[in-house]
C-alpha cells in the first residue's frame, strides 16, 4: 500500500487549522450558545460555605416564592431519583452529585434552583436558608491519614479509602547491595488546568419511555456513560449524550462534568422542563475538579557509579471528599512506568488513597504524571549531588538505551521506541550546557544565585483502560469481569459527488482534530484537504463509540488517527478496485493523488476520484464483483497486546511512549526571592509529528501549565475548610507575559505500535517543568527540600531555612503580654490588640456593654438584638465595609465576667457571604472621672465566600470594624462628638484603629 | 456570578451625577472602568441599589496642568495616562507606577481615579498620590473640596469621600528640578496585587542637600502609608546611606501575613524596595544637581 503523492504529503506539514475561521469569527458554537430545545430554564447551584458540616435543615420557602422561580431541588430529591455514583473500589462512603445530610467540601452542591433565567436563579440562591452544624475539618493530607483523624465518611475508622502494595523485581536485594540510598519527600500540590470555558450542561428529560438527552462539554472517557446511566437508573441507550460542536479547552478537567450531567438530568426530570446550567468561574475554581495532590516518599538505591538499581515509593493520594470515578486512576496511570525512562528493575511501591475535605479530583493535564515525575526527578537530582555527578550525567547512565527498544519495564509497560540519549544530548546542546555551567561558576563567584535543572520523563499515550483495575488486588480482579483494551473508531464516508466526511470517537477541546484527521484522510486518498470535513460533534446515538472513546490520555494522535488511517485505507482500497475496473488495470497499479486515480503509465488512463465516488453510488450494477455499493468505511484500531493486569500486577498500560527532556537555568534575586528563568530548553519525542505547528501550540500550552505549577499555582484551603483560591486573583495562572522564552527541539522515533508512527504529545512539559525548575532552585540555593509553588515569598522563606509549608499562613501578630486581660481561649487568623479612651465612667461602660439596648447602640449596623439568657444575646447585624457585607445573624456570649471590669466576649455570626467567629478580652480602667481606658485583644476567624475571595482585605476590614465599634461605644457616651460628622468620626476611628496591631 | 438586581442610570453631566449621588448616597455606586466593581457586583459582594455610570459624562476625561499640578479627570483611563505626554513629563512617579497597574487589557478600561476611589490597600496609584503629596478633588451638590491624599485613605476600601460626593480628579504636583522619582514592587505575577510596593520622591537643593523626601509603601497596612525617616531634612545623602535609611524605615512598619506572603517576607520586601527606590530617586535627583 503506498501513498501516491509523497511530495504533497500533508502529514508532517504545518497545515493551518481548519477550525480557526469559525473560532476567530465567532461562528463556532459552544455549549452556552446552544438552545437545542424550546423552553430552556436556567439552573444555579447553592454550594456549601463550609468545608465540613452537618445539614440540619434547608428552608426553600422564600426562594420558591420568588417570581420566576420554577422550583428548588435538594439532596433529598437527588437521592429519590438517582443512585450513588459508583467507583471501581469499595469504600465506606456514597457519592451523589449533591449533598444529602452532610457537606464534605467547600462548594459542594446543596440545592439546584431552576428559574426563568440565571439572574433570578441566583437571586433565589440568596433566599435559601440552610442550617449547618460545623464538623471538624480535615483539609491537610497528613492530618487526614494520621491516627485518630476525624473520619469524613461515617462508618469508617479513618480517611484512607485504598491501600495496596506492589513489588517488581527484587527491591530488597537492590537496597541491601546499594552503595548509596537517596531519600526524598515531596508534596505535589493540587492544581487545576483552568480552561477558558467552564462546564456546561443542558439536560432534557422525556417520558414514555423515560429518557434523557444531554448536551454538554463532557469530553469522555465514555467508560463513564454506563456510570451515568446507572446513576440515573435507566437503560444505557436512554441516556443520549451530545457534545457541543466547539469546546473552549479542557486539558482533562471536563471529564468531571459528568457528575453535573447526572445532577442536571435529575433536575430536568423532577421539574419536567429542559434545564441549562453553565458553571461560572468561581464555581469552576471552587468545585469542578482538580488534579490530585500527592505526598511521596521516594528512595533510590544507587551503585557507586551512579546506577539506579532500586526504587522504593510510598505515594499518598489526596482525592478530595469522595471517590469519584475514574479515581483512584490518577494513581495508577503511571503504575506500569514507575521506572520512568530508566533501566531500574526493582521497585517496591505502597499506594494510599485518602479522602479530605476538598473538592473531588479527576483528569487534569498529565493525569497522575506530574505527581509522579516530580518526586522521581527531584530524587535523581538530589542523588547526583550526593554522588558528585552532574545531574545530566547521572541520568545518562540510567536511561534506557536506543538498542533496547521495544523495552519492557519491570511493571509491564513496553516502551515502544526512543532515543533517549540523543534527546538528552540535543537538549544539553541547545541549552549550551557547558556555557551555562561556566555562567553559573561566574555567578556564584560574584555571590549570585544561579541554578541549573534537568528533568526527563516518559509520556504515556493511548491508554489500555485495564490499568484502572490495578486498584483491585489480583484476587478481586479474578472475581470480577476481566477488562482490557482501548479501542478507537473512525468512519470515512464519501458522498456521490466525492466529498468526504470523517467521524471519529473523540471530541476536540480545541486541539485541532479537524485539521489533523483531514490531513490523514487527504494523504491516504490523494484528495484535497478542502474535500474532507471532520464531524466533531459527538452523539452517543449516532456516533460509533466504546468505553475508551473521548479526548484524554493523548489518545487522538496515536489511537484515533490510526483508526482514521485504517478507515481511509479501506476507502482507498475500494477506490482502487473501482478505478482498476473502470480503466482496465490491476487495483495495485492504481495510485490516488491530486484527486485522480491513475494507472501505471504516465500517459495511461485515469479517472477523477469524484467520478469513482459517483460510480459507487449511482451505478451499482457497474461495480466489480463483491464490492458493496456506496462508500462508507468504518475501522476500529485496537492494540492486540492490551491485556488485563497479570497476577503480579504487570500491565502494558499504554499504546505508545514519548520522551521529554528539559534543561533550564534560573537566577534568584537574593533579596526578594524573585526567580527568573534565564534559559529553558524542551526536547520532545512524539514519534511521527502529524502537524508541527499544532504540536508547537501543545508544547507552549503544556509548558505554561508546567511553569504555573512550578511557580505560582496551587489550590489552597484554609484550616477551616474555606477554599482560598476561588478566583484568578488568588489562583495564579501565568499569563502569556509570565511565560519565559522556550527553546523547543525534537527527536523523532516513530512508534511501531501506531499506524502513522505518532505518539501522544499533549501532556508534554507539565511532566518535566515543575521538576526541572525545582531542581534548578535546589541547585541555586544548595538545599535539598524544595516545595511548590516557588513564588517569590516561598523561595525567600526557603532561603531563610524555613519550610514555607510549615509557616502558619497568617502569622506573626504576637500579643504583648497583658496580665490585665483575661486569656483568650481560641486561636484565630485575624488578631488585634489595642486600647481606646472612652468619655464615660467605667461603671457606665460596663453596664452598656452587657445590656441589649446598650449593645444595640454600640454595634455598628445592629438591626435588632435580644437577650436570650443571662450574658447571651441574639442579634441581627448589617456588617458593611465600603458597601461590602450583608446581614448576619449573630450570637454573643459573655464569659469570665469579673470585677473590676474584665471579661471575655465570644461571638459567632452567619450570613450570606460566609460566617465568622471571634473572641475578645477586654478590661476597663478608670483614668479619671468620666474617662475610661478600654484595653482589648481579639482573635477572629472568617470563613465562607468572603474569606475565599477577600482574604487579603479581611484583616484591614476587621480592624476597621473594630474601630467602628469603639467609635460607636464612644458616641454612645458622648453623642455631641458624633455630631461633628462622619468625616471627623472616621479620623477618630482611624486613631482608634491605629492602636491596633501593627504599631508596636 | 450574576449581580443582584440594581437600577442603572447614565448621567451626561457632572451636575446630573451629583444630583443622583445626593439622592442615593451610599446606596449608589459609581461605575467608571468597572475593573473592580464589575467583579464585586458579579460576586454579589457589592449590592448597590443603583449604578451610576459616568462613562458618558462630558469633560471629565482630561489631563491638564493647573497651578503647578497635573490634574487627572475622573474618566482618564490608566492606559491613556500611561501614554500621556504631560503625565510622563510632569508626573513621573505616576508614569513609572502605571505599568505595574493590572494588565494591558485592564488598563484600557480601568481609570486612574477609580483606583484612588476604590482604595485597595495594595494599589499603586493611591501610593503614588500619597508619596507625591497630591490631592483628591471631590464634588457634591453642596460644593467641591480638595483633600490631601494623606487624609483621604482611611482603611481597606474606605476613604474620606462622603457618600454624596464624586471624586472628580486628582492633582499631582508638577515635577520639580533636582528631584528623583522611583517606584518598584514585587507581586507574584506581573500585574497582580502587589505583595509590597514602594515609591520614593526625593528633592535636593542646589547644594545637594535634601529639600524634601518622602517614601511610602503599599501592601503593608490597610491603606498606603508614608514611612517617616527623621533627620533627613537638610542632610546630604549618598548611595551608601540608603541601606541604613531603608533598614530604619522598615523597622517602623509592621506588615501582616496572608496566604500570598508572610509578614516576615513583607518586611524584607519593604526594606529592599525602599532601599532600591530611595537609591534610584537619589541618583536621579543628583543628576539634576550635576546638570545644573
Amino acid at each position: 500500500m503506498s501513498i501516491g503523492d509523497v511530495a504533497n504529503r500533508r502529514i508532517g506539514q504545518s497545515i493551518p487549522r481548519k477550525e480557526n475561521w469559525a473560532l476567530l469569527t465567532g461562528a463556532a458554537r459552544f455549549i452556552d450558545d446552544l438552545e437545542p430545545v424550546a423552553g430552556l430554564r436556567a439552573a444555579a447551584i447553592l454550594r456549601s460555605p463550609y468545608g465540613h458540616a452537618e445539614i440540619l435543615g434547608i428552608d426553600t420557602t422564600k426562594a420558591e416564592a420568588l417570581p420566576g422561580v420554577i422550583g428548588i431541588l435538594t439532596g433529598r430529591h437527588v437521592q429519590a431519583l438517582s443512585n450513588p455514583i459508583r467507583s471501581i473500589i469499595q469504600w465506606p462512603g456514597k457519592y451523589y452529585p449533591c449533598a444529602l445530610d452532610r457537606v464534605r467540601y467547600f462548594g459542594e452542591p446543596i440545592a439546584v434552583v431552576v428559574a426563568e433565567n440565571r439572574y433570578i436563579a441566583e437571586d433565589a440562591l440568596d433566599l435559601i436558608e440552610v442550617r449547618y452544624r460545623p464538623l471538624p475539618v480535615v483539609v491537610d493530607l497528613k492530618d487526614a491519614i494520621s491516627d485518630g483523624a476525624f473520619a469524613i465518611h461515617a462508618g469508617s475508622s479513618g480517611n484512607i479509602v485504598h491501600r495496596r502494595t506492589f513489588r517488581y523485581g527484587d527491591p530488597e536485594a537492590a537496597f541491601a547491595t546499594a552503595d548509596h540510598i537517596e531519600t526524598i519527600c515531596t508534596e505535589f500540590p493540587r492544581i487545576s488546568s483552568t480552561p477558558i470555558e467552564t462546564y456546561g450542561v443542558i439536560a432534557h428529560f422525556e417520558q414514555a419511555p423515560d429518557r434523557y438527552t444531554v448536551w454538554s462539554n463532557f469530553q469522555g472517557p465514555y467508560a463513564l456513560h454506563p456510570v451515568m446511566s446507572g446513576a440515573l437508573r435507566i437503560p444505557s441507550q436512554r441516556l443520549r449524550l451530545i457534545s457541543a460542536q466547539a469546546s473552549g479547552g479542557s486539558f482533562g478537567i471536563k471529564q468531571g462534568v459528568f457528575a453535573y450531567i447526572v445532577l442536571i438530568a435529575v433536575t430536568s426530570r423532577y421539574f419536567g422542563v429542559p434545564v441549562k446550567w453553565i458553571e461560572d468561574r468561581q464555581e469552576h475554581l471552587t468545585a469542578s475538579s482538580s488534579a490530585t495532590g500527592r505526598l511521596t516518599t521516594i528512595e533510590g538505591a544507587f551503585t557507586r557509579g551512579g546506577e539506579l538499581i532500586g526504587v522504593r515509593l510510598k505515594q499518598v493520594e489526596n482525592i478530595g471528599a469522595y471517590v469519584r470515578p475514574p479515581e483512584p486512576s490518577s494513581l495508577y496511570r503511571m503504575q506500569a512506568t514507575l521506572s520512568g525512562p530508566y533501566r531500574v528493575q526493582n521497585l517496591a511501591v505502597e499506594n494510599l488513597v485518602a479522602v479530605t475535605n476538598q473538592m473531588p479530583s479527576g483528569l487534569n493535564r498529565g493525569f497522575g504524571g506530574p505527581q509522579f515525575f516530580f518526586p522521581l526527578e527531584r530524587l535523581m537530582s538530589a542523588a547526583a549531588v550526593k554522588l558528585k555527578l552532574d545531574p545530566a550525567e547521572l541520568r545518562r547512565r540510567n536511561l534506557v538505551r536506543k538498542e533496547a527498544f521495544p523495552y519492557e519495564t519491570p511493571a509491564g509497560s513496553v516502551l515502544d521506541s526512543g532515543d533517549y540519549l540523543a534527546a538528552l544530548d540535543l537538549a544539553l546542546e541547545r541549552a549550551g550546557y557547558d556555557d551555562l555551567l561556566n555562567q553559573q561558576k561566574a555567578a556564584r563567584a560574584s555571590g549570585r544565585l544561579f541554578g541549573l535543572g534537568v528533568a526527563v520523563a516518559v509520556e504515556t499515550s493511548g491508554s489500555n483502560m485495564a490499568y484502572v483495575a490495578l486498584a483491585l488486588t489480583p484476587e478481586e480482579r479474578a472475581r470480577s469481569a476481566a477488562k482490557s483494551g482501548g479501542i478507537a473508531e473512525a468512519t470515512v464516508t464519501m458522498d456521490p459527488l466525492g466529498s468526504i466526511v470523517v467521524r471519529i470517537d473523540s471530541l476536540p477541546n480545541g486541539q485541532g482534530h479537524e485539521t489533523v484527521a483531514a490531513q490523514v484522510v487527504a494523504d491516504e486518498l490523494g484528495v484535497s484537504l478542502d474535500d474532507v470535513d471532520v464531524e466533531t460533534q459527538f452523539d452517543t446515538r449516532t456516533s460509533a463509540w466504546s468505553i475508551a472513546s473521548g479526548n484524554y490520555s493523548s489518545r487522538f494522535a496515536p489511537a484515533v488517527c490510526s483508526a482514521v488511517a485504517l478507515a481511509s485505507r479501506q476507502v482507498a482500497r475500494k477506490l482502487r478496485v473501482i478505478a482498476a475496473n473502470a480503466i482496465g488495470v490491476e487495483p495495485h497499479q492504481v495510485t490516488l493523488a491530486n484527486g485522480v486515480a491513475a494507472g501505471p503509465h504516465a500517459d495511461g488512463r485515469s479517472m477523477p476520484i469524484k467520478t469513482l465516488a459517483g460510480l459507487a453510488h449511482w451505478h451499482t450494477a457497474g461495480l466489480p464483483q463483491g464490492e458493496t455499493p456506496g462508500i462508507n468505511e468504518s475501522a476500529v484500531f485496537s492494540d492486540p497486546s492490551f491485556r488485563p493486569p497479570d497476577a503480579s500486577d504487570r500491565i502494558r498500560s499504554s499504546l505508545a511512549y514519548g520522551f521529554l527532556c528539559d534543561v533550564c537555568a534560573i537566577e534568584i534575586d537574593k533579596e526578594t526571592g524573585r526567580l527568573e528563568i534565564k534559559k529553558y530548553v524542551h526536547v520532545h519525542d512524539v514519534g511521527t509529528v502529524l502537524n508541527p505547528s499544532l504540536l508547537e501550540g501543545q508544547t507552549y500550552g503544556s509548558f505554561a501549565h508546567g511553569v504555573g505549577a512550578a511557580l505560582s499555582e496551587r489550590i489552597k484551603y484554609g484550616a477551616d475548610g474555606t477554599m482560598m483560591t476561588s478566583t484568578f486573583a488568588d489562583y495564579l495562572c501565568p499569563t502569556a507575559a509570565d511565560i519565559p522564552e522556550l527553546v523547543i527541539d525534537r527527536v523523532s522515533t516513530p512508534s511501531p505500535n501506531t499506524i502513522l508512527g505518532a505518539k501522544g504529545g499533549a501532556d508534554g512539559a507539565i511532566h518535566t517543568a515543575p521538576a526541572a525548575i525545582a531542581n534548578a532552585v535546589s541547585d541555586a540555593l544548595g538545599i535539598p527540600d524544595v516545595s511548590l509553588p516557588l513564588t517569590p515569598g516561598r523561595v525567600w522563606e526557603l532561603m531563610q531555612g524555613r519550610n514555607p509549608d510549615e509557616i502558619a499562613p497568617v502569622v506573626e501578630t504576637v500579643y504583648q503580654a497583658d496580665d490585665a486581660l483575661p486569656a483568650l481561649t481560641t486561636a484565630g487568623s485575624l488578631k488585634g490588640q489595642g486600647e481606646v479612651i472612652l468619655h464615660a465612667d467605667a461603671e457606665a461602660v460596663w453596664t452598656a456593654l452587657f445590656d441589649a439596648q446598650g449593645l444595640h447602640d454600640i454595634i455598628p449596623g445592629c438591626r435588632s438584638i435580644e437577650q436570650t439568657a443571662p450574658d447571651e444575646f441574639h442579634a441581627e447585624i448589617k456588617v458593611s465595609v465600603a458597601g461590602i457585607g450583608g446581614v448576619y445573624k449573630a450570637i454573643l456570649r459573655i464569659e469570665d465576667k469579673q470585677c473590676p471590669f474584665r471579661a471575655r466576649l465570644l461571638g459567632r455570626g452567619e450570613g450570606r457571604l460566609g460566617f465568622g467567629e471571634g473572641e475578645a478580652a477586654i478590661s476597663l480602667d478608670t483614668i479619671r472621672s468620666g474617662e475610661t481606658r478600654l484595653r482589648y485583644q481579639y482573635v477572629a476567624n472568617v470563613g465562607g465566600t468572603i474569606a475565599g475571595v477577600g482574604s487579603r482585605l479581611l484583616e484591614g476590614a476587621m480592624q476597621y470594624l473594630v474601630g467602628e465599634f469603639f467609635h460607636g461605644l464612644d458616641r454612645h457616651f458622648s453623642p455631641e462628638m458624633a455630631k461633628t460628622g462622619s468625616w471627623l468620626g472616621r479620623i477618630m476611628q482611624r486613631c482608634a484603629a491605629a492602636f491596633g496591631v501593627g504599631t508596636r | 456570578m450574576k449581580p443582584a438586581p440594581f437600577d442603572y442610570c447614565r448621567p451626561d453631566t457632572v451636575e446630573a451625577t451629583l444630583a443622583v449621588l445626593s439622592r442615593y448616597g451610599s446606596d449608589g455606586r459609581i461605575l467608571a472602568g468597572g475593573m473592580s466593581l464589575g467583579a464585586m457586583l458579579n460576586m454579589r459582594l457589592a449590592r448597590p441599589n443603583i449604578i451610576i455610570d459616568i462613562n458618558r459624562v462630558a469633560c471629565i476625561d482630561q489631563i491638564q496642568v493647573v497651578d503647578d499640578h497635573v490634574v487627572i479627570g475622573a474618566l482618564v483611563r490608566q492606559a491613556s495616562a500611561l501614554t500621556d505626554i504631560r503625565v510622563n513629563a510632569d508626573a513621573p512617579l505616576l508614569a513609572r507606577a502605571l505599568p505595574h497597574v493590572g494588565h494591558f487589557q485592564t488598563r484600557n478600561r480601568g481609570t486612574v481615579i477609580g483606583s484612588v476611589a476604590h482604595a485597595e490597600p495594595s494599589a499603586e496609584i493611591p501610593l503614588v498620590l500619597l508619596v507625591s503629596r497630591g490631592f483628591v478633588e471631590l464634588a457634591s451638590e453642596r460644593g467641591s473640596r480638595r483633600i490631601a491624599a494623606d487624609n483621604f485613605f482611611v482603611s481597606t476600601l474606605v476613604t474620606a469621600r462622603r457618600p454624596e460626593e464624586l471624586v472628580t480628579g486628582i492633582a499631582l504636583p508638577v515635577r520639580k528640578r533636582r528631584t528623583g522619582y522611583a517606584f518598584d514592587e514585587v507581586a507574584n505575577r506581573h500585574g497582580d496585587f502587589a505583595l509590597v510596593a514602594a515609591a520614593c520622591q526625593l528633592s535636593l537643593s542646589t547644594q545637594g542637600t535634601i529639600d524634601s523626601f518622602s517614601v511610602g509603601l503599599a501592601g503593608i497596612a490597610d491603606r498606603p502609608i508614608l514611612v517617616g525617616i527623621p533627620g533627613t531634612q537638610g542632610a546630604r545623602l549618598n548611595k551608601a546611606d540608603t541601606a541604613d535609611l531603608a533598614a530604619s524605615a522598615a523597622a517602623t512598619v509592621s506588615p501582616r501575613g496572608d496566604m500570598h506572603a508572610t509578614a516576615g517576607y513583607r518586611r524584607q520586601l519593604a526594606f529592599v524596595l525602599m532601599r532600591r527606590t530611595i537609591g534610584a530617586a537619589l541618583a536621579e535627583a543628583l543628576e539634576g544637581v550635576t546638570d545644573a
